[in-house]
């Protein structure tokens, strides 16, 4: 089949130049007379891009003006719209023609129509604002009765839709779940599986609908609803469990060749159905011995039907692999499926020796043995001609490096690296050099050679925690001093060799790290003097080549490396260049050079020898300069505004509008912008003094409890803003180690010796012999890959503390930031608390009822006693439970131990609301448990690892996996050495949501050595929910409307509350109480909420009551949160 | 799920662009540029599969095939089997060459809306909704049926049974 295709595509050039009289070998071409074909032509005949320029811009403006025109009919329009999506395709901007595409879509006839909806899916994404146009057109052709015009439609939903117009169409496509034809039924499945991946929350209600559709009578329905179940499974596998049986079902059947001979591909039945099935399978039983026990059958069957030689049997067979691999392990069929991954492996088609290397990667980890099974072929699969090939041999050996074969694995990957041009490849293949070159370095020369060969082959495309780490491991070093000297000697005496050598340009993170290094460790030198390394940097510094970021870290170890040098020209030479440099940067640090230099003493004290490590004591209060502002305000000096405030009051001057949100409403005058909930109107007053106006004209009552922000002279600035200004001081960066560079050089490395690959069988034994090295049964828990922890030779240290790159450069960060706006959140939070206040004085008398709501907000904010006293009583009956199963006194001992030490624990953190301790896992010598805190700025997750038995643990680590959705931060003093017998330790990191989404998991492991240097590790992990990331957000009311206007995402959603709390209060405290949303104002059955995702991602609610339904809007300045947060309610209202 | 479907001819000149995913007009130029750069330098005899080089991380992955003057590529998440996609791809190619009858380059140029059309039949938002080569002609001859006709209210004819299919 595919000789016909490419017979006739290797016509095509002929074609191209034929006449038109002359048509092509098909009838097909009669069409070409059109001018599509006049311009494609035109096109295929111009030699440069600028003349295809010319001529696409000429055409778009010809169609400018055809599509504009009245007269153009909708056939033209058809015709016109082709060529827009040729020239848009070039990559032209044809922008003009969208709306046009949008009518055509609207009033053409079939042909017309389905022109003018490819048109819009083509150009338009999904934020476009003229999608909003196609909405009515679509709604339109879903209710028709022709069928093509309704699978038009779905066809577009599927591939644009405006998230917030679903509503207006989820019904419409719920019913074609229904429709007679089985292609219709079908496109709805993919339609609202869209609908699913945009706005989860919108089709939550109607799982019970896919669930139909998985059993629809036709296999094109159900196939198509498998798509939403492995997303959803994905997300959640626990929640399908029970549809296992289901889809084994469907497996056998299909397997079995019961579908129609239609489903046949190259008489494999169904085969996309059946890798969908499969990879659904792979997901069910991971981790779940039950779940995997029912598909054991059905997988053995699979891999003994997929026996045909063709292309996807195979595809089939490498799923089925992965499946069976991912699943709860069964003996007989991982040996099965071992002979499979062979089969890859050794097959001379390329594609499946890929997947087979792929496969081997996969597995390794479960069965080490395999790849030596397969040893030769990977040797081959090294200097294989396809360079795909060769990075996924690399990765295997990754995951297969050991402290006895990493010199070879290092040196074939750096062979790599040096052949590969692309940054991806560089930047992912250098991070694993440099991590496998921590972990399992033989000695330091070694590893200082590969760390210099990643340097400057990985140089300024490599992440930046590389030379970060790097310089860390140096500084911080390891147990041995001496051993450190070493290395640190070793890196100088390296770096001086590097930079004699003539002509050679190093990246200019390489130079940077040098220069580092060297103004560090410069001292440790026998031979060469302080003068002789700071003449070579001032090489460096006179060059072009080198960037002025470059320059600071030269100049930077220059000015330590002064104090020891006696007397240097070359500095005094320095000085006097970089005094009058334009760079005012460097002249900065010259003349700070020159100064110093003046007093050696303070020099000396200033720039110790080998104390990079030590913490620098920082007045971060500012209080030196207590007295200069005392002065200053006495003098009659402005006191200082934080930025905020003035953007206020900047804000409250320009406007007009004022937030009125008691009053009867009055029309918004003048304002155009978007609309504000119903009851929350917006008041128009042209005086400064709008809230006192504003007010008089409504209702004079309330004068009392707004807060003053505007009196008859202007501005009433707080008092208690103001003192805390000038205490407050900004945090002084500590980190110093800022890396950016542009500059492109690459520069081949002298050390990386290439090893000359014979053909001979023997060399390759060889090779393989210290490749597979230590992969032998007898060693198989090194081969563990990473938990490897008894090999580690430069295992990092979990040192939360960050690498100064040297006092100099701290100390001249200092200055910068003094002047900064202070702690902008503390002073808000004293504003709003005092706004708070006022409100709620005032609403004391006038609201019963939100009185009684801020009450019990504030049992929900700050914990109540009641609480405390609950969280602290479950602990011990927590362990209780534990002690019935344990016997051993000592145990029972430290259980009880466990308990006080517990309890104390919460204790300490009990100004803060936090969760119940639970155990997450535990094995005879260990346990751990975990409790969540909900601190206002962050929440703290903190596992307590106690050791049950009499033994001491060594070396105990706990390490969190890092998850794209959480941003993880350790606190301090997590690495323990040891664990002393019956204790606790506690770890604890403080987590961070990176994009708002239901519900995340975050696992992670605890490590730890016994006494007889046995390496135990345990997997634990816990489970995340939005709630705990969600914390109120005090705003006043004025606030809240500015807030609201501001942010772009809505979301609406009517929510039924059951019978017991079809009322304002009892709604609002399940929602304050269970969200932690702030409750802003009350305004009859109305009412604003306010909440904010952690970092500071706010998002407001505003509410109603009628009757039984509580109608919620949500609105916050990030996209999906109103969503996800709808959801949560959702669920709080059912639940109570 | 599938990301782009990117067909370009031996110079480079997109043919055929569908992207799945929402990205800017510069990006997609972009990305059609890059996947021509890294798919063109492959020699003939190597494997079909690109991993995790571009449009947004390295989950993505490029599976082409090189037909004559044209280069069929889809841009694929990890979800996506690499094999099938291959098959998908040939299915594809089949399908124009039926509905074109022996399908050139030409065709896809001067066509690019019909060629739209079967993909739309092929693949919905990214996901696969068809595999079948005679069903998938089917449904577009029943639409051009339609179409040329103007009247129909008629569906596409039923020509799979109905099957039990119940769990």
């Amino acid at each position: 089949m595919s000789d016909i295709v490419e017979k006739t595509l290797t016509a095509l050039p002929g074609l191209f130049l034929q006449n038109q009289s002359v048509g092509g070998p098909a009838g097909v071409k009669a069409s070409f007379s059109s001018r599509l074909g006049n311009l494609v032509r035109g096109i295929t005949a111009l030699t440069s891009k600028h003349e295809e320029e010319k001529l696409i811009q000429q055409e778009l403006s010809n169609l400018k003006a055809t599509v504009s025109a009245p007269t153009t009919t909708l056939k033209m329009m058809k015709e016109c719209m082709v060529r827009l999506i040729y020239c848009e395709m070039l990559g032209y901007d044809a922008s003009f023609g969208y709306i046009h595409a949008i009518k055509l879509a609207q009033q053409g006839n079939l042909l017309e129509k389905r022109v003018g909806y490819l048109a819009v899916s083509l150009f338009l994404h999904e934020s476009h604002e003229l999608l909003l146009l196609l909405v009515n057109t679509v709604v339109k052709d879903l209710q028709s009765t022709n069928l093509v015009e309704v699978c038009m439609a779905l066809t577009v939903v599927s591939q644009i839709f405006p998230r917030e117009m679903i509503p207006a169409v989820l019904p419409l496509i719920e019913d074609k779940l229904q429709h007679s034809k089985e292609i219709i039924r079908r496109k709805a499945v993919l339609a609202l599986y869209k609908f699913h991946l945009i706005a989860p929350n919108q089709v939550q209600h109607i799982h019970i609908k896919f669930r139909k559709a998985l059993c629809d009578r036709d296999v094109g329905v159900m196939a198509a609803s498998l798509h939403i179940y492995f997303r959803m499974i994905k997300e959640n596998s626990s929640g399908y469990k029970d549809l296992t049986g289901s889809f084994v079902t469907i497996l056998k059947q299909v397997v079995g060749g019961k579908l129609p001979v239609d489903f046949n591909y190259h008489s494999v039945p169904a085969p996309w159905l059946q890798i969908q099935l499969l990879r659904i399978l792979g997901l069910l039983g991971k981790d779940d011995q039950r779940t995997s026990e029912l598909m054991y059958d059905v997988l053995d069957e699979s891999l003994r039907r997929a026996e045909l030689n063709h292309n996807v049997t195979y595809a089939i067979l490498f799923e089925c692999v992965h499946t069976v691999y991912s699943i709860y392990p069964k003996s007989e069929l991982l040996e099965k499926a071992a002979k499979c991954i062979g089969k890859f492996v050794l097959s001379p088609k390329i594609n499946l020796k890929y997947l087979g290397l792929k496969a081997l990667t996969y597995v390794i980890q479960q069965d080490p043995t395999l790849a030596l099974q397969h040893q030769m072929t990977i040797i081959e699969c090294l200097d294989h001609p396809d360079p795909i090939i060769k990075r996924e041999t690399l990765e295997l050996l990754y995951r297969i490096t050991n402290a006895q074969n990493i010199t070879v694995i290092v040196q074939k990957m750096l062979e790599y690296l040096q052949q590969s041009k692309e940054e991806y490849i560089i930047v992912n293949l250098v991070g694993k050099i440099a991590e496998l070159a921590e972990k399992y370095a033989p000695d330091n020369a070694w590893f200082i050679q590969t760390m210099n060969a990643v340097f400057s082959v990985g140089g300024d495309v490599m992440h930046p925690d590389i030379p970060n780490n790097f310089l860390r491991l140096l500084a911080e070093g390891f147990d041995d001093e001496t051993e450190d000297q070493q290395l640190r000697l070793y890196a100088v005496q390296s770096y001086l060799t590097l930079l004699d050598a003539e002509n050679v340009f190093y990246p200019q993170k390489f130079l940077q790290v040098m220069s580092w290094v060297l103004g560090e460790y410069a001292y440790l030198l026998d031979k060469e003097t302080p003068e002789e390394v700071i003449t070579k940097l001032y090489k460096l510094l006179t060059s072009d080549l080198v960037s002025s970021e470059t320059k600071a870290w030269l100049l930077a170890a220059v000015t330590k490396l002064t104090p020891r040098a006696h007397s240097s020209n070359v500095v005094e030479r320095l000085i006097q260049e970089f005094t009058v440099s334009l760079d005012t940067c460097m002249r900065q640090h010259a003349f700070e050079l020159k100064h110093l230099r003046e007093n050696v003493e303070l020099m000396k004290s200033l720039l110790p020898v080998d104390k990079s490590c030590e913490d620098l004591v920082v007045d971060t209060s500012l209080s030196f300069l207590d007295g200069f502002v005392a002065e200053e305000l006495s003098q009659g000096a402005a006191p200082y505004k934080p930025h905020h405030q003035r953007q206020e009051e900047k804000l409250s001057q320009e406007k007009v509008l004022n937030f009125e949100p008691y009053g009867l409403s009055f029309s918004s005058s003048g304002f155009t912008g978007r609309q504000s909930p119903a009851g929350i109107s917006l008041g128009s007053d042209v005086s400064g003094n709008s809230a006192e106006t504003a007010l008089k004209e409504t209702n004079s009552l309330k004068l009392d409890g707004i807060k003053k922000l505007w009196g008859k002279e202007g501005y009433l600035p707080k008092k208690e803003g103001k003192a805390g200004d000038e205490t407050e001081a900004p945090p002084v960066p500590q980190e110093s180690i800022i890396m950016e560079s542009v500059d492109q050089t690459i520069v081949k490395k002298d050390q990386s010796q290439v090893l000359t690959q014979s053909k001979e069988e023997k060399e390759k034994q060889l090779l393989a012999s210290s490749l597979f090295v230590g992969l032998g049964s007898e060693s198989t828990i090194n081969l563990l890959g990473k938990a490897d922890t008894v090999s580690h030779k430069f295992r990092r240290k979990s040192k939360v503390k960050e690498t100064k790159s040297g006092e100099t450069t701290s100390t001249q960060n200092m200055p910068c930031s003094y002047f900064s706006s202070s702690s902008d959140v503390t002073y808000e939070d004293d504003y709003y608390l005092d706004t708070l206040q006022d409100r709620g004085d005032k609403e004391l008398n006038k609201f019963s009822l939100s009185s009684e709501l801020l009450d019990s907000e504030s049992l929900t904010e700050l914990p109540s006693a009641e609480k405390l006293s609950s969280c602290t009583e479950s602990t011990p009956s927590l362990f209780t439970d534990n002690m019935e199963g344990l016997h051993t006194p000592s145990t029972v001992a430290s259980v009880a131990n466990e308990i006080s030490l517990a309890s104390s624990l919460l204790e300490e953190t009990s100004e803060h609301m936090h969760s119940d301790l639970v155990e997450v896992c535990d094995n005879e010598t260990i346990s751990v448990s975990s409790y969540k805190i909900w601190k206002d700025d962050c929440l703290m997750v903190t596992w307590s690892v106690s050791s049950k038995s009499g033994l001491e643990l060594k070396s105990a680590n706990l390490e969190i996996s890092p998850t794209e959705n959480f941003k993880i931060t350790e606190q301090p003093g997590c690495c323990l050495p040891v664990i002393e017998t019956e204790s606790i330790k506690t770890f604890q990191y403080s987590v961070q949501m990176e994009k708002p989404f239901t519900e995340g998991n975050l696992s992670g492991f605890i490590n730890y050595q016994m006494m007889d240097t046995h390496s135990v590790q345990l997997e634990f992990s816990v489970n995340l929910s939005l709630l705990d990331f969600i914390r109120p957000l005090k705003i006043s009311t004025e606030n809240f409307g500015s807030l609201w206007l501001s942010f772009a995402n809505d979301v609406k959603q009517n929510v039924k509350m059951s019978e017991s709390q079809a009322a304002l209060p009892s709604a609002l405290k399940t929602l304050q109480q269970k969200l932690r949303l702030h409750v802003v104002e009350i305004i009859g059955n109305e009412g604003l909420l306010a909440c904010q995702l952690l970092p500071s991602i706010p998002c407001l609610v505003h509410f109603r009551v009628h009757g039984d339904v509580l109608a919620l809007w949500f609105r916050s300045s990030c996209s999906t949160l109103p969503d996800y947060l709808l959801y949560q309610c959702q669920k709080v209202m059912e639940e109570s | 799920m599938i990301k782009a479907i990117l067909i370009f001819n031996n110079h480079g000149k997109p043919r055929v662009s569908k992207f799945y995913q929402p990205y800017s007009e510069d990006t997609r130029q972009q990305i059609i540029r890059e996947t021509f750069h890294l798919v063109s330098k492959r020699d003939e005899n190597v494997c079909n599969f690109l991993g995790g080089l571009l449009i947004g991380g390295s989950d993505n992955k490029l599976i082409y095939r090189h037909y004559a003057t044209l280069y069929f590529v889809f841009c694929v998440d990890s979800s996506e089997s690499e094999l099938a996609i291959l098959d998908l791809m040939q299915v594809f190619v089949e399908t124009l060459d039926k509905c074109f009858e022996n399908v050139c380059e030409l065709d896809l140029i001067s066509h690019v809306d019909k060629v739209h059309n079967i993909l739309a039949e092929m693949v919905m938002g990214g996901m696969v909704l068809e595999t079948n080569m005679n069903e998938i002609v089917t449904q577009i001859d029943a639409q051009n049926k339609l179409e040329k006709s103007e009247a129909g209210l008629a569906g596409a004819p039923a020509h799979r049974d109905a099957y039990i299919f119940s769990n």
